[in-house]
């Protein structure tokens, strides 16, 4: 499975990754071999088989309709780059 | 006072020979004097590490103490640390001051134990090495040129360099085991929803989980009694009894029936590994155990099974890493769209990049089945493998890593090449197996791991299984030289 130059850049595009241009051949390279070696899968037969999304096969567990969670608004966004009034900013969205 | 197990610092801070804060005093000093050789830790926590020492004293002095009262750890920088820097060995994460603790290290605390700080890795837990942390790579103190390992490398290495009497790490390939394995400890990845993921930085959630990392057996059980149990804040994590985990490390192992996968014994692996590894499963045959071949005939699809699963699930779980809420934000972005991709394109490094372009391909439209789910069904097949042969044996035993810790930049330029290093490791998390590696030899001067793999929940028997090989034999205490 070979990827190419546009390949690569809508991956990058649809993973919100902005790839240095220069880079795009060897990401193109490298995840053309990872592809390669994931294909390995496909010479096996699964059609009777349950895919393992949890390896104990558990359900989520349900708890009691309460609120267990203070609001921490200030203390939380310290950690943001850019706040005001509560408010995480970003720039503009709409015009 | 230093070079002491855990088990042993324990017992010299109940007879009074030193105090928590002597204790953290020393290890600080030495971290200050030496860690420049191994860079294994990214951040210090000195402060912290003294008010809890001191805390741990007067508990001591009031009659409160437990055994792991004022007991030094170092952790994984992948855990949640309230007011510390919690980077994840990622530059988008090098300004982000945890706002509140992983569940596992507010367990550490409320035993009383003490930070002394945060270990490298890997960035976000993405390597085999400790070769894609942004803060550089950590030394293997067995030989400097070569790598500790990964992710958990710095865990590793600021044990091994004495500079740490344990740590956390966290497995979702072996990134416990395999630096455990490198630089000659006692590794313990337990079953999955044993340990609580709160607060551990995501990277494969079907995958991730947290473990001891120590020098012995015994150490390992003190720490994972710390550590197990549910967690109401992880929805995964197992409700289940914890069991005292250094109960019964001394049970004789007259009987106990051990599997070698023939798998496991290929043509990659190193022939002294090999040699090594049979000779410890000689050793316990000496102990009493009676020991069969078996097979695990789809071991060797965990390889592409596992770089399905794990960067689909990492494609979705970075998709929060996009300079709203917390962490980096790229300069003067023009829109959003080139905030988050300016933010994500020089925020994550080249591996994490590639790893999440891997599964945002596997899960773009169309391909969900023949990647995503194919892997899924593949983790089935691995899963049945295991239950048969665990119903047959009540371990099974092979090696930690194909070859002992290679050279720094030896297998940077080739991901695929990195990725094959976990053949032996990736199939316990893709069945959510619990595993050990404990060191059974050396190779060139390089320490060896030997594997020991045991049911769903099988935690007690493992580290039992690992406590008596300890007691038998001393390959677990040795230092590199000068250490």
């Amino acid at each position: 499975m070979a990827l190419n130059r546009t390949d690569v850049e809508k991956i990058a595009h649809l993973a919100r990754l902005q790839i240095d241009e220069n880079d795009v051949p060897e990401y193109a390279k490298n995840l053309s071999n990872i592809l390669d070696l994931i294909s390995q899968m496909q010479d096996i037969d699964t059609s009777d088989v349950e895919p393992l999304a949890h390896p104990l096969d558990a359900v989520q567990r349900l708890r009691a309709d309460i609120i267990t969670e203070q609001n921490q608004r200030e203390h939380l966004q310290q950690a943001a780059p850019a706040v005001e009034n509560g408010l995480f900013l970003v720039p503009k969205v709409i015009e | 006072m230093l070079n002491k197990t855990l088990a042993g610092l324990a017992k010299g801070l109940q007879q009074g020979e030193f105090s928590s804060v002597e204790l953290a005093q020393a290890y600080l000093q030495r971290i200050k004097n030496e860690d420049s050789k191994y860079n294994s830790f990214i951040t210090v926590t000195e402060e912290l590490a003294l008010q809890q020492a001191a805390a741990a004293d007067a508990s001591r002095a009031a009659g409160n103490a437990s055994i792991m009262t004022g007991l030094p750890i170092a952790h994984k920088d992948i855990f949640c640390t309230q007011g510390v820097r919690t980077s994840a060995g990622s530059k988008m994460l090098d300004n982000f001051i945890s706002p509140y603790d992983a569940t596992v290290i507010r367990k550490f605390n409320a035993a009383g134990s003490v930070t002394l700080g945060k270990t490298n890795m890997d960035e976000f837990a993405m390597g085999s090495s400790n070769e894609s942390s942004f803060y550089g790579p950590s030394r293997n103190p067995w030989n400097t040129q070569h790598v500790p390992g990964g992710s958990s490398g710095g865990s590793a290495a600021a044990i091994a360099a004495g500079l740490a009497p344990a740590a956390t790490g966290t497995d979702t390939g072996g990134s416990i085991r395999q630096p455990a394995a490198f630089c000659n400890l006692t590794g313990l990845k337990p079953t999955y929803g044993r340990v609580s993921r709160y607060g551990m930085i995501a990277y494969a959630s079907s995958l991730d989980q947290g473990g001891p990392m120590a020098q012995t057996a015994e150490d390992a059980a003190m720490m994972l009694n710390v550590m197990a149990g549910m967690d109401p804040l992880d929805s995964t994590s197992v409700e289940r009894a914890v069991p005292d985990y250094t109960a019964n490390l001394d049970a004789p192992l007259a009987g106990l029936k051990i599997g070698l996968p023939k798998e496991f014994f290929s043509a990659s692996l190193n022939p002294e590994i090999a040699a090594l590894v049979r000779a410890a499963v000689t050793e316990y045959e000496a102990l009493g155990a009676t020991v069969k071949e078996v097979s695990l005939p789809n071991t060797a699809l965990s390889v592409p099974a596992y770089y399905i699963v794990a960067p689909a699930e990492a494609s979705s779980n970075l998709s929060r890493f996009d300079g709203v809420r917390y962490g980096y934000r790229c300069e003067d972005p023009t829109d959003l769209e080139d905030m988050y991709k300016r933010t994500r394109g020089e925020g994550f490094g080249t591996e994490v990049k590639r790893r999440i372009m891997v599964g945002t391909y596997a899960l773009s439209e169309g391909f969900y089945d023949a990647y995503y789910k194919k892997a899924q069904q593949i983790r089935r097949l691995i899963q049945q493998d295991f239950v048969r042969v665990l119903s047959e044996v009540d371990v099974i035993m092979g090696p930690t890593t194909p070859t002992p810790a290679f050279k720094l930049g030896e297998k940077t330029s080739d991901p695929v090449e990195m990725y094959m290093e976990d053949i032996f490791t990736l199939s316990l998390n893709l069945a959510g197996l619990p595993g050990m590696s404990i060191p059974c030899g050396m190779s060139n001067g390089l320490p060896v791991g030997l594997q020991i793999i045991g049911n769903y929940f099988a935690e007690e028997k493992l580290l039992n299984v690992a406590h008596k090989f300890q007691q038998a034999t001393d390959w677990h205490t040795l230092k590199p030289a000068g250490l």
